[in-house]
């Protein structure tokens, strides 16, 4: 008997947790066409979510297409299939590696950072205090946050692809014995507008859960510094989680339509 | 629906709230006359702050009616629930000052987020405010980190009152400060009450009640138990009001101790 309240107390308590989460979700959703947009703040969060992360993004792309194309290197040399590095690690940091690194970096820094900052607010009550001078918390301090992610990961995401085969090439060139001037002319000619999209609009994806993770948690924080601590957790936790499962069906969906 | 006071700036009819078994306010009647000062004491935890917050609007009672100018005001959403936020000036425990602020921004918040105001014209009235509360205008550049528990509850006090609001709250004005500062905020208050301002207070300091109310009411077990004018609570004739007020251990207040 105790099993079966166990289980449906979890069960009311996840529907409980999405239900919230939607409510969330489409308040600041259709808080992005009313006015009044603060294109200030949306700025500032550009710069803190998109500029900041560059150094962290920058790096992890160049170690990871290095990394890549020295495995990939290993693989193909058994076949004797050594010439289709370049076009492997190319489709590999464009289609799946640039976004999701670069996602899982940011989740890892901007939705931990979103959820602190917003949670020290809550418990301190200054999202009350915003209530409280007739300005909207969810319009004040979520959709610049949403709108600045949706921004700053595709162009995130642009710069990782580019550095990360540039760490290939860099591999590839010093440690493999490769030539230069063929590697770049074979990235140059497996380049495909369809690899760079699938990874720009993943990028979209990714960003737009990185900050509702981040807003909704540090959004409904509790119980001071502990709760605090929870909400930066929980954010980063979902945050990731939700990049892999939605990395996997949008990998799906590009391959059904041959994208 | 009006209400039927019609001298009655906010009014209170059966307000119940409810957090999963606690029950906090159980049907909370209160009339505050328009220009009175009226302040609720009562022991921690018994709904306070949770009534200011309802009348607000950050909660939603589970029942009852909230009237303010004969408006019922629990259901207000959007534009209508921006303009009747536009009346209220709020003083918050612990200040809630924006931290990522300068202080003069924090004071000038409501008049330029809320009102629409242009950021010069709110700057000069930020420091006019300041000074009203004895802060000069060093202070406005600062960091609201950068200042003492006093100097804080005191530009809370500057943004309360800085849009000139009809109707002001004050959640515990003089709690956490030493003996004189809380002296001086009491002095502001008062003083804010000038302009014929309607004000609800809450607090367990009976000094400033006494200072700062015209009538006191306590509430005890989510009801007002008693409500009268300030001069009359040391003659209330109810055993709790008098054990509270001499802050006796012993009598029908029981103080809930877990062993």
């Amino acid at each position: 008997m105790n099993v079966f309240a166990h289980v449906g107390r979890a069960t009311i308590g996840l529907l409980r947790e999405v239900g919230r989460l939607s409510v969330f979700t489409a308040d600041a959703i259709s808080s992005f066409v009313r006015p009044p947009i603060y294109r200030s703040l949306v700025l500032k969060q550009i710069m803190r979510i998109g500029y900041n992360s560059l150094p962290v993004v920058g790096l992890t792309a160049f170690f990871t297409g290095g990394v890549l194309a020295l495995q990939i290197y290993i693989g193909t040399a058994r076949y004797g299939a050594e010439q289709f590095v370049p076009t492997v690690v190319l489709i590999g940091i464009l289609r799946e590696l640039g976004p999701v690194i670069a996602g899982l970096m940011v989740a890892g820094r901007v939705a931990a950072a979103i959820a602190a900052e917003l949670g020290t607010m809550r418990v301190t009550e200054q999202i009350d205090a915003l209530t409280t001078l007739a300005t909207r918390p969810i319009k004040y301090l979520v959709v610049p946050r949403l709108m600045a992610a949706l921004i700053s990961m595709p162009i995130l995401v642009g710069i990782a692809d580019c550095i990360g085969v540039a760490g290939g090439y860099i591999a590839a060139t010093q440690s493999l014995g490769f030539t230069g001037s063929i590697y770049l002319s074979t990235t140059v000619q497996a380049l495909n507008h369809a690899d760079v999209l699938s990874g720009l609009i993943k990028a979209v994806v990714f960003g737009f859960l990185i900050a509702l993770m981040g807003t909704y948690n540090g959004f409904n924080s509790k119980g001071g510094a502990q709760g605090v601590g929870a909400a930066t957790t929980n954010a980063v936790v979902s945050a990731s989680i939700l990049i892999l499962a939605s990395n996997y069906i949008l990998t799906n969906i590009f391959n059904f339509f041959n994208f | 629906m009006a209400s039927v006071a019609s001298t009655a700036k906010v009014e209170l009819k059966g307000v119940k709230k409810r957090f999963g078994n606690k029950v906090v306010l159980d049907g909370l009647d209160l009339v505050i006359e328009r220009g009175q000062s009226l302040v609720v004491i009562g022991g921690s935890g018994t709904g306070k702050s949770v009534m200011i917050k309802c009348v607000l609007g950050i909660l939603r009672p589970d029942a009852g009616e909230i009237f303010v100018d004969g408006q019922e005001v629990t259901r207000l959403g959007g534009r209508a629930r921006d303009a009747y936020l536009r009346k209220f000036g709020m003083l918050f425990q612990g200040a809630a000052l924006f931290d990522s602020l300068p202080v003069w921004e924090n004071v000038a918040f409501g008049l330029i987020q809320g009102r629409g105001m242009g950021r010069r014209q709110a700057r000069d009235i930020a420091f006019e405010k300041l000074a009203k509360v004895g802060l000069g205008p060093d202070v406005g550049e600062l960091s609201p980190s950068e200042l003492s528990g006093g100097m804080q509850k005191r530009v809370g006090l500057a943004r309360a009152i800085a849009a000139d609001p009809e109707i002001i709250f004050f959640d515990e004005p003089t709690t956490g400060l030493d003996p004189i500062m809380s002296d001086v905020i009491n002095d502001l208050i008062v003083a804010t009450r000038s302009t014929g301002t309607t004000a609800l207070s809450i607090t367990h300091d009976l000094i400033s009640a006494r200072k700062i109310a015209d009538r006191i009411a306590m509430l005890y077990k989510g009801k007002i138990i008693w409500d009268g004018p300030t001069a009359e609570i040391d003659h209330s004739g109810n055993p709790y009001v008098d054990q509270f007020i001499h802050g006796r251990a012993v009598g029908p207040i029981q103080m809930e101790v877990k062993a």
